[in-house]
């Protein structure tokens, strides 16, 4: 706080007095108001928890740990299990990332590097549109064009070529993890890229020139670019991965919601997020509901911990390139 | 994300625009105080509740109903709690739900919708026709080709192709899967042991899709496909529907005689409280995957004035509300249903008070 004080004295130091205070005071103000928009979220944060600790504190007596390795869903017979769910959250998201982030890099490199001003304009507009698609009409579109077309061209095609993997076996029926993969990249590609494209625009122009002044070739450049909008790169996926994670509606219509742990992509699966929106209006009885509260509990962890790793990663990226 | 929360946000406030809008353009027109009546529940009957709330409001105009598709089990769970005074269930409620609530639930049935077998086939022209032990194994998964010896003993006129067969059923909770599955648990035992009934069963094999409409769409679109929807959806969406075999070993397609058919034969084992399931109906001519939609409502209501209005709108649906029914694919009650439903919305009461004596335009 004295310190604080200090630098005030500095900054309205040749003002006169009575200003000064005024400044002290408005000065504070300002800083209150921060700070409890800052505890606003903590605040948000921990009572979301505590209520939904609370609220599947049945459950979570009931099931203990067993909740999470449980591979069991049975309303029926009150017997609930989180694990398939988790499993299908990750690996749908993992999944989107790994087809969405060269995608994304690629075209913010094009938009940034390679496209002339007129083309880029437009091209990131058209990026940033794809943003605004409401998720239901990504959903229906992944059933009635997106499903059909890898049941009847992808999926034969990879089961006759990698069909010796165990990622490939299975009825090919267009709705599945891969599927649920697929659309879920689609979806996080034009965040990315948005990130990714304001980050690579930062990078100062004096690097390229020098790079190129240097001899370097224009692929050459973009590495060097590249390796210096590292973590910001990095920051952009981690908000991919935040947003496929959550995403329930799109992923609820395609991913075929079977709560079931299996290698092939072909086969159908199951998320968190996909489970509470389908189950959570007609759970009838305590326990059932309690176990549904629990899946929003776990859908919290499982984003922090993902979100920390993901921080962590980016922080070790940094460092290595600093 | 961002961009659909604001729309979400601007949704919501044109609704609610719309809302006091027409709320202060009916208090102009009623005489006196609008009575508001508040229902929810089952998703399955709300395109005919919209029908009802529109049509009586015209009748009506100071009376003003709002009904919020919700799902059968939230409509339950409010009318429980008393948050809203009618709910619409397609599932009757249990015995230690009804005794656990603070007073006596009635219900009452409204409507009779049907489930049905729909399936994607090429070259499939006529109705296929499943004996309900085939449909319990192709659900658990031991039937899961379409060339199988025992479909193809039932179809034998029919180009059965030589492919996998993939089960679709709903993932979402929904009386659809309630009373799907309570006909299979009467049909087959071991479906019975192995899943039971109930809104959200755990199916053994097969896709879930979201909805109806989420079934309906992922049955169109993939081949070789079958699962089971309500009538609606398969009528509309021009998908065939299976012919089933009944008790009486008659292969009977669904439609509004033959489910309210299966009701009617159904009516000597219907207790008391009007709480019956019926599916494999006996009789001849009944569809055999049929249900009830009932209003719940507790029988001593806290209002008098919005009691009175409920127990007209009530009796004015399962007599006159009934014509609306089939051209939304519902299947009207029985006459004898009718009556007894009529007997029980007499028996509501207000401190004890019967409320039938205030109305006079239904007979």
């Amino acid at each position: 706080m004295s310190n604080n004080r200090d630098e005030n004295n500095l900054i309205g130091g040749d003002v006169s007095g009575a200003k000064r205070t005024n400044n002290i005071l408005g000065d504070r103000i300002f800083r209150i108001v921060l700070t409890l928009c800052a505890a606003l979220i903590l605040v948000i944060v921990v009572a979301m928890i505590a209520v939904m600790t609370q609220s599947s504190w049945l459950s979570i007596k009931e099931f203990g740990f067993g909740f999470l390795t449980g591979q069991t869903w049975d309303p029926i017979k009150g017997e609930f299990g989180a694990l398939p769910f988790i499993y299908g959250t990750l690996v749908s998201a993992i999944l989107a990332l790994l087809i969405a982030t060269p995608i994304s890099v690629g075209v913010a490199v094009f938009l940034v590097e390679q496209a002339p001003k007129k083309l880029a304009r437009p091209m990131a507009f058209l990026v940033e549109l794809l943003a605004a698609i409401p998720s239901v009409v990504y959903g229906l579109w992944a059933i009635f064009v997106l499903a059909p077309l890898l049941r009847v061209y992808v999926q034969p095609f990879l089961q006759e070529t990698l069909g010796f993997l165990p990622f490939f076996k299975g009825t090919a029926n267009g709705i599945g993890m891969m599927s649920g993969g697929i659309i879920l990249a689609i979806m996080i590609t034009p965040i990315i890229t948005a990130v990714v494209r304001d980050v690579l625009e930062a990078v100062p122009v004096t690097q390229r020139e020098a790079a190129l002044a240097l001899g370097a070739t224009r692929w050459e450049t973009t590495k060097i670019v590249l390796a210096n909008a590292n973590s910001g790169i990095a920051g952009a996926i981690v908000l991919g991965l935040g947003r496929a994670i959550g995403e329930t509606m799109a992923i609820t219509m395609i991913i075929g919601n079977r709560p079931e742990i299996s290698a092939s992509l072909f086969d159908p699966g199951y998320t968190i997020a996909s489970v509470i929106a389908n189950e959570f209006t007609e759970a009838t009885g305590d326990l059932y509901l309690s176990a549904l509260i629990e899946m929003g509990l776990i859908l919290f962890l499982v984003t922090f911990i993902v979100n920390g790793l993901a921080k962590l990663l980016i922080l070790s990226v940094a460092r290595r390139t600093a | 994300m961002f961009l659909n929360d604001s729309k979400k946000f601007l949704a919501i406030v044109a609704i609610m625009f719309a809302l006091t809008n027409s709320s202060c353009f009916s208090g102009r027109q009623g005489r006196g105080d609008t009575v508001k009546i508040q229902g929810a529940g089952s998703s399955f009957v709300n395109p005919l509740m919209q029908k009802w709330v529109s049509e009586y409001g015209n009748i009506n105009p100071n009376i003003r109903i709002d009904y919020q598709s919700i799902g059968s089990g939230g409509g339950v769970k409010q009318t429980r709690d008393r948050t809203i005074q009618f709910g619409a269930t397609d599932v009757a409620i249990k015995d230690e739900d009804m005794k656990s609530a603070d007073g006596e639930i009635v219900h009452i049935p409204v409507i009779l919708g049907a489930v049905v077998l729909t399936y994607n086939l090429a070259g499939v022209e006529k109705p296929l026709r499943f004996s309900p032990d085939v449909i319990a194994d192709i659900f658990l998964g031991k039937i899961n080709r379409w060339d199988d010896a025992r479909i193809r003993a039932e179809n034998p006129d029919a180009n059965l192709p030589s492919a996998d067969l993939t089960v679709v059923h709903r993932s979402d909770g929904s009386g659809t899967s309630a009373v799907f599955t309570s006909y299979l648990s009467k049909v087959s035992p071991e479906w019975k042991e192995k899943v039971g009934e109930g809104t959200s069963p755990s199916f053994p094999v097969g896709l879930g899709g979201k909805g109806n409409e989420g079934v309906t769409g992922q049955i169109k679109q993939t081949p070789n496909t079958i699962g089971y929807v309500e009538l609606a959806y398969a009528v509309k969406n021009k998908l065939p529907v299976g012919e089933i075999k009944n008790r009486a070993g008659q292969y009977i397609t669904p439609n509004f005689e033959t489910v309210t058919n299966a009701a009617a034969e159904s009516l000597a084992n219907t207790p008391e409280d009007l709480r019956v399931s019926i599916t494999d109906a006996a009789g001849a001519n009944a569809y055999p995957i049929a249900s009830y939609v009932y209003v719940v409502i507790y029988k001593d209501l806290p209002d008098e004035k919005s009691g009175t209005a409920l127990v007209d709108f009530l009796l004015w649906g399962i007599n006159d509300g009934q014509s609306f029914a089939q051209p939304l694919y519902y299947s009207p009650l029985p006459q004898e249903m009718v009556k007894r439903a009529t007997g029980k919305i007499n028996s509501i009461t207000h401190d004890g008070k019967i409320l039938r004596a205030e109305i006079t335009n239904v007979q």
